[in-house]
């Protein structure tokens, strides 16, 4: 049973069928999917979503599918913690940390992105399966592709952080390094898709794949139990993932599923070094200047963010505001999360707990305030990026008195 | 001055399935005008009421954004690479 419709042009309503289109022909704005609302509301309940798999697909009704999903069985709910010493530190009430550091298979939301999107790449009888990718979405594209048997041609900059290379690879998948950054790869992407008949997921297959998104949100509100937070404090880099999750708490609130309306503030998270989304926000401006990226949140590394002028909007609308944070900011926020709540995140991680701390220093969170952290990816894949902040190890020799002396006047508590 | 155009496929319609085009121009306004004149009804796409490049439609000048240049006022010279490439998601 399929409730998709088809797809829409997000400036003017124009329809277009369930097939490998990405933009509206006659104004280039992105296309979406639409959903037959009244025939989910007579099917969908609490109690059905409740019974279904534990994974993105318990949702399947919103998601732009026909058939029954081929892939990512495993991907998604992931855990809501509710992170009390994160919360002390930060000097706020409640946070909860919404925790994709462990997504199956590669440890970041990407994975339920892929899922969605290839699980239509079937549908549409694509052999060949291709992105361009800041890193997360090339590892998830590389291991879900490999499990579903597609041949796989992944684009990424050159300069990627060694261990994200190393986890597309092992997965054996072409992957191509570009000589130059993000907006380059992606404006590749775009003219090869249109000449190789591939599902490219962020390119062609992106309606579909976007749409994977909106499974964080939708599992946010069921895991605090039928509602939408207050605060939600997401990364943006295209500015899907944020424009996505607050469809996903109103397409809830529209099917009657919440016990209460939506009034859920979002607010936008960014590195300094790119920050076009942010950067309209706190201006108050209507355009989104593209930039040259400069940081090490390399996941977030996008210029010129397709998304953006939606992701602004959202945050606008919702009464949210945003915040950007340096290199030490965003090394100081891993650390953070890490020393607080035992959960090692990747930079994007870092920048999205620097930035709620800087939205509660500034008020838009107040100190009485709920606030759930979006944590998109895993720590392990960025690990160059804390190596002069971490701690020192305590060398020793092999003797009782060689470690008394080197632990001399630390704490010992017994 | 003839420059190098690629034409992104939904406007391929318009160029008889052409994905590269040869257009006379020295700058993207021109090389706009020009578009329209070979290929009626190419300007309405790209550009919106007041004549200004839609905000979906990324313009590349030798690769480069020419929102990192001079816009629309960008100068282009023989044996310029111009991209039209539709803005897509991240990843
Ligand atoms: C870990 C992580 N978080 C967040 C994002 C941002 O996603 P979006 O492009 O949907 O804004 C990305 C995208 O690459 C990512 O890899």
């Amino acid at each position: 049973m399929s409730f998709v419709l088809g797809l829409k042009s997000k400036e003017t309503g124009r329809e277009y069928p369930k097939k490998a289109l990405y933009v509206c022909e006659y104004d280039f704005s992105p296309l979406e999917a639409f959903y037959d609302y009244d025939g989910i509301k007579k099917v969908l309940t609490r109690e059905k979503i409740e019974k279904g798999p534990k994974s993105i697909w318990r949702y399947r009704e919103l998601l732009p599918i026909d058939g029954e999903p081929t892939v990512g069985f495993y991907t998604g709910f992931t855990p809501l913690v509710k992170a009390h010493n994160l919360a002390r530190e930060l000097g706020v009430r409640t946070v909860y940390v919404k925790d994709d550091s462990v997504c199956h298979p590669t440890f970041s939301f990407k994975d339920r992105v892929v899922a969605v999107a290839l699980s239509k790449a079937r549908e549409l009888g694509f052999k060949t399966v291709a992105c361009a990718s800041t890193g997360n979405l090339a590892n998830s594209v590389s291991a879900h592709g490999a499990n579903a048997g597609f041949e796989r041609y992944i684009f990424i900059p050159h300069d990627l952080e060694k261990a994200k290379i190393m986890a597309s690879l092992v997965y054996n998948p072409h992957v191509v390094t570009v000589n130059g950054n993000y907006d380059d790869v992606n404006r590749l992407c775009g003219e090869i898709a249109s000449k190789y008949n591939w599902g490219f997921v962020n390119v062609n297959l992106r309606p579909y794949y976007s749409e994977g998104s909106k499974t964080f949100g939708f599992e946010i509100a069921e895991q605090l139990g039928w509602r939408a937070p207050q605060h939600i404090v997401a990364p943006a880099a295209s500015g899907s993932l944020l424009t996505k999750i607050w469809k996903a708490l109103k397409e809830f609130e529209q099917l009657e599923l919440l016990s209460g309306p939506v009034k859920t503030k979002m607010h936008c998270a960014q590195a300094m070094g790119c920050s076009p989304i942010s950067t309209a926000i706190l201006d108050n401006v209507d355009f989104i200047k593209p930039v040259k990226p400069k940081t090490i949140a390399k996941s977030l590394a996008i210029g010129n963010p397709a998304d953006g002028y939606y992701a602004k909007d959202i945050v606008k609308k919702s009464g949210g505001s945003a915040a950007m944070v340096t290199d030490a900011e965003i090394q100081e926020g891993i650390l953070m999360l890490a020393r607080t709540e035992g959960i090692f995140t990747e930079t994007a991680g870092g920048v999205t707990v620097a930035s709620a701390k800087k939205l509660i220093e500034s008020g838009a969170i107040g100190p009485d305030d709920e606030v759930v952290i979006a944590i998109t990816g895993n720590g392990m894949k960025t690990q160059d990026a804390i190596q002069d902040v971490v701690s020192d190890v305590i060398p020793i020799e092999p003797t009782m008195d060689s470690f008394e002396k080197a632990i001399q006047g630390k704490p010992c508590r017994v | 001055m003839s420059v190098k155009v690629r034409i992104p496929t939904p406007l391929q319609k318009l160029t008889a399935g052409e994905a590269e085009v040869q257009i006379e121009a020295t700058s993207i306004q021109n090389l706009f005008v020009a578009l329209e004149q070979k290929y009626p009804g190419m300007k309405e796409r790209l550009c919106d009421e007041n004549g200004k490049i839609r905000r979906f439609v990324n313009v590349y000048v030798n690769e480069e954004d020419i929102r990192f240049l001079q816009q629309e006022n960008s100068a282009l010279k023989a044996g310029d690479d111009v991209s039209i490439v539709p803005a897509i998601a991240g990843g």
